[in-house]
């Protein structure tokens, strides 16, 4: 197991130079220039100016070893500082946003309490909500709660957030007027009043994310449920005369789950993703909002960085699930 | 007219009445909320309008203009002028007396050498300064003494109040920003997101495309104001989503650029928690008329060009009979409600700068047909397109992505369809069309297209550097590297003689009429522009916030210190 480990995680290195450079590239290549969303009225020399403040005239590979130095150096050197107070990365330049001129770190960390907390509710919420539907519906297939079950779960995979979403503000916070349409980013949890503010603030884009997690995450639940009750192992512990509970909450919940976790883990790091229609109708702010702005600013620093990011979580939570795997089916070992 | 003023005026003597009892920061908070958020707070790093309002807030240049672009004083104590003998006679210098006992908000006083500074500052060649076309010209920025600061161009300068006037250019500390100078100045983080300045409020946090919140600056010069105690503005989503929260739920007080459809902005204001108001600029949507030949088959780097005009569009009768065929109030009502009206000029307002050419406004169906019969365009095959010569009258009518213009690209396709013109449509992506990327085909200076449809405006009531945009050699080519704000490739050297005397001219009746005349050459002599609607910006506002005038030559928060709340 720990040479599996081992030998994935350095295989995972030059995976992950390679759609470095590939995002690097695509990102470059896409049309745009970071002076798009300067008004018209800034002439064609200011920008040229502009944009050589920026460093963004660079050749692009120039641009790539740069931006490959502060990320596995510069970066780690610049938090190593700042935990242990010491000087390695003094005087070096950081990565910086082009749209905000802020480092693009500074910027993510900003960000990330919220995505997390957010997404990662709403996340949560959608996995408590699923597994009882699909347990039960399986359980009862065919029965009204199933048809339930499966009406709910077309909702919320086919009704797109943007829809949903404006649909809970419209009912929820302009008819009914019981939650804020704008999450407050800067609200800190101080007492029971503002940590009631904060569920309040939460409860609109929660729901509206937990609905569409939920809804996925039900029927993996239903369908491996259901491939299991017919297995031979539940017949017999049936005829062992074991409760209806002990055969489907011990026996079959717990084989049935393996790939319901896989798929679980595999959704994570969806989360530090951010949702970024979710994120913007709301005003969270969070990392998906970050990611959408920057690619509409062609802020490539921002961009190339949050997707890095992104890549390396996804290689990372392959990893996870595949350990996970084996812990949770002692039949699969990889080694 | 007078009428129209003189009850304005009753009313925003109603409206800033109350204010002048309010004590300072007895109204607690201030909520707005931007749907793009404020990214930087330096406006010399950013041509952002949301970084320029917000940090408006907070810095503050000379001198202001007021919702009728007025000039008014900010930090300085009067507007110089030549009869008060602060311009020089041979309008080469302007020098400005600043207020007394100004102060930052750290306490430390207002000195000339900040303004000094901030000349330098935004000069230097390599700090990238997004506002350096307000010192363009400007040969020296000098200190006579604390509290005099005497600007020196490199010529006459009719028009002397570009730099530190306005929103786009305000003095920064010197002491804050000394080291941020050049090649410095993108890195300085802190000071570009929390800036010490001299207006109503102080920065007290930042977050990146988030949230700025503010608190009261304590050293504001007048002692009564703001009202408010703090300030906070909120980005991030769309406009609907942000006219919603002031209008329907009642979540914050003021929303910038809220602009949505009409239908829309009546139900909002059905729910009677607030109210939309409109400023009208310069800002205006028009079509313009490529003269070049953007064919595919000529070589590339002659495509667009001077070299070959436009085959079908030279020809000035069918540019006005495309013009008469549109319905600009039909448009206005689809797009705009009360945030547009119908218009035929590129300088729309102010009134004294605007022409009285209203001749496009009324729909002609049938002169436009009359006009391409005239032309010589005719439909010999009968398929419902006009021809001439074996070619048809087909035409590449490009925009960027945005519902209101794919809206107008339909209508206005209808009606040329209904003319006899083959129309093809195009929409490409804002950032692609407005990047000015020279390797992209889809760019609006490379213009590879008949028409293309967007909105542009003067950032100054006095449109001499706007108007210069069509002058012959700011025509895009690829001799440099397509840059340029002529895009139609206009080029007549009457039109150019006439600009250069607008640079000349001191007095100002005498310019409003040049103005004039530059902007008919462009529009109702030529039609090389045909504007379509004249575009307000819209805001909305709760009821319970006062003192709101909005404007459209400075900031929105160009008064932000009247504020108070309604109680």
């Amino acid at each position: 197991m720990l040479t599996f480990t081992l030998r994935r995680l350095l295989l995972a290195i030059p995976t992950l130079l390679v759609i470095s450079l590939v995002i690097f590239l695509l990102v470059d290549l896409a049309p745009g220039s970071p002076m798009s969303e300067i008004p018209l009225t800034v002439p064609p020399d200011v920008r040229q100016k502009m944009i050589e403040a920026l460093g963004a005239d660079q050749p692009v590979f120039v641009r790539y070893f740069l931006w490959l130095r502060q990320f596995f150096w510069v970066e780690p050197a610049y938090a190593f500082d700042s935990w242990f107070g010491t000087t390695l990365a003094e005087g070096e330049q950081r990565i910086l946003s082009w749209q905000s001129r802020s480092p693009v770190f500074t910027i993510i960390g900003q960000r990330l309490p919220q995505t997390l907390i957010v997404i990662g509710t709403a996340y949560l919420v959608g996995i408590l909500i699923a597994l009882p539907i699909g347990i039960y519906s399986a359980y009862r297939q065919y029965s009204l709660f199933d048809q339930g079950g499966t009406l709910f779960a077309m909702i919320g995979f086919s009704v797109p957030t943007f829809f949903s979403g404006t649909l809970f503000i419209i009912i929820f916070a302009v008819w009914l007027g019981w939650f804020p349409t704008k999450y407050d980013t800067q609200l800190e949890v101080v007492d029971w009043a503002t940590f009631w503010e904060q569920i309040r603030q939460m409860a609109l884009p929660v729901m509206t994310l937990g609905l569409a997690n939920a809804a996925a995450i039900s029927r993996y639940m239903r369908s491996s449920m259901l491939d299991n009750m017919t297995m031979d192992y539940v017949r017999t512990a049936r005829a062992k005369g074991m409760s209806e509970r002990t055969v489907v909450l011990k026996h079959v919940l717990r084989n049935s789950l393996i790939p319901v976790v896989t798929v679980i883990a595999l959704g994570i790091p969806s989360i530090f993703g951010g949702a970024i229609i979710t994120e913007n109708l709301f005003g969270v702010n969070g990392i998906g909002a970050a990611l959408i702005g920057a690619i509409h600013a062609s802020d490539l620093p921002m961009v190339q960085t949050l997707a890095f990011i992104f890549a390396v979580l996804i290689v990372l939570f392959n990893l996870i699930a595949d350990i996970l795997y084996g812990l949770l089916d002692p039949r699969i070992r990889y080694d | 007219m007078s009428m129209r003023a003189a009850l304005l005026g009753a009313v925003a003597a109603l409206g800033i009445a109350p204010a002048a009892f309010a004590e300072r920061g007895t109204d607690g908070e201030v909520k707005l909320t931007f749907p793009q958020a404020v990214s930087i707070m330096n406006p010399y790093l950013s041509g952002g309008t949301k970084d320029i309002y917000a940090s408006s807030m907070v810095l503050e240049p000379l001198a202001g203009l007021d919702p009728d672009g007025n000039l008014i004083t900010k930090l300085a104590a009067e507007i110089p002028t030549r009869e008060n003998g602060g311009i020089s006679e041979d309008l080469t210098s302007i020098t400005w007396k600043l207020q007394p006992d100004l102060k930052w908000s750290d306490g430390t006083p207002v000195t000339a050498d900040d303004a000094v500074f901030t000349w330098e500052y935004c000069t230097h060649p390599e700090g990238g300064c997004a506002q350096a076309t307000k010192y363009e010209g400007v040969a020296k920025v000098e200190a006579v003494d604390p509290s005099t600061i005497k600007v020196t161009f490199s010529g006459p300068k009719p028009n002397p109040y570009t730099a530190f006037v306005g929103a786009l250019s305000p003095v920064l500390q010197k002491a804050q920003f000394a080291a941020c100078i050049g090649a410095a100045a993108p890195t300085c983080t802190d000071q570009n997101n929390m800036p010490i300045g001299t207006g109503p409020f102080k920065v007290t946090g930042f977050t990146v495309n988030d949230t700025v919140t503010m608190a009261m600056n304590e050293n504001y010069r007048d002692p009564a104001k703001p009202a408010f105690a703090s300030a906070v503005i909120k980005g991030g989503g769309d406009a609907e989503g942000s006219a919603r929260a002031v209008m329907e739920t009642g979540e914050f007080d003021y929303a910038w650029n809220t602009q949505i459809p009409p239908d829309s902005q009546a139900a909002m204001t059905a729910a009677g928690k607030g109210q939309f108001v409109v400023a009208f600029g310069t800002l205006v949507e028009r079509l313009e008329m490529n003269l070049t030949d953007p064919s595919a088959d000529l070589p590339e780097g002659e495509r667009s060009t001077a070299k070959h005009p436009h085959p079908i569009l030279s020809d000035i009768k069918v540019r006005t009979a495309l013009s008469k065929a549109i319905d600009r109030s039909i448009l206005v009502e689809v797009g705009y409600g009360a945030g547009g009206k119908p218009t035929c000029n590129v300088i729309p307002s102010p009134d004294a700068w605007a022409s009285d050419n209203s001749g496009c406004i009324a729909q002609d169906m049938e002169g436009a047909k009359a006009l391409l019969d005239e032309a010589g365009w005719t439909d010999s095959d009968g398929d419902g397109i006009r021809d001439k010569d074996g070619k048809k009258l087909s035409i590449l009518y490009q925009t960027t992505v945005n519902p209101i213009r794919q809206d107008f690209q339909a209508l206005i396709k209808d009606w040329w369809t209904e003319l006899g013109v083959e129309v093809e449509l195009k929409a490409i992506d804002p950032g692609v069309f407005f990047g000015g990327d020279a390797g992209s085909p889809d760019t609006f200076q490379k213009f590879y297209a008949d028409v293309e449809m967007y909105a542009n405006n003067s950032d100054n009531p006095d449109p001499e550097t706007y108007l210069g945009q069509y002058q012959c050699k700011n025509a895009p080519s690829p001799e440099n590297q397509w840059q340029g704000e002529n895009i139609n490739r206009f080029c007549d050297p009457a039109y150019d003689e006439l600009h250069a005397k607008l640079t000349q001219t001191t007095d100002v009746a005498e310019r409003q009429a040049i103005a004039k005349q530059l902007n008919d050459m462009v529009t109702k002599d030529s039609m090389t522009v045909i504007p379509l609607v004249h575009r307000g910006t819209l805001s909305a506002h709760s009821n319970t916030l006062g003192g709101v005038a909005i404007n459209s030559w400075d900031t929105e928060m160009w008064n932000v210190a009247d504020w108070f709340r309604v109680k």
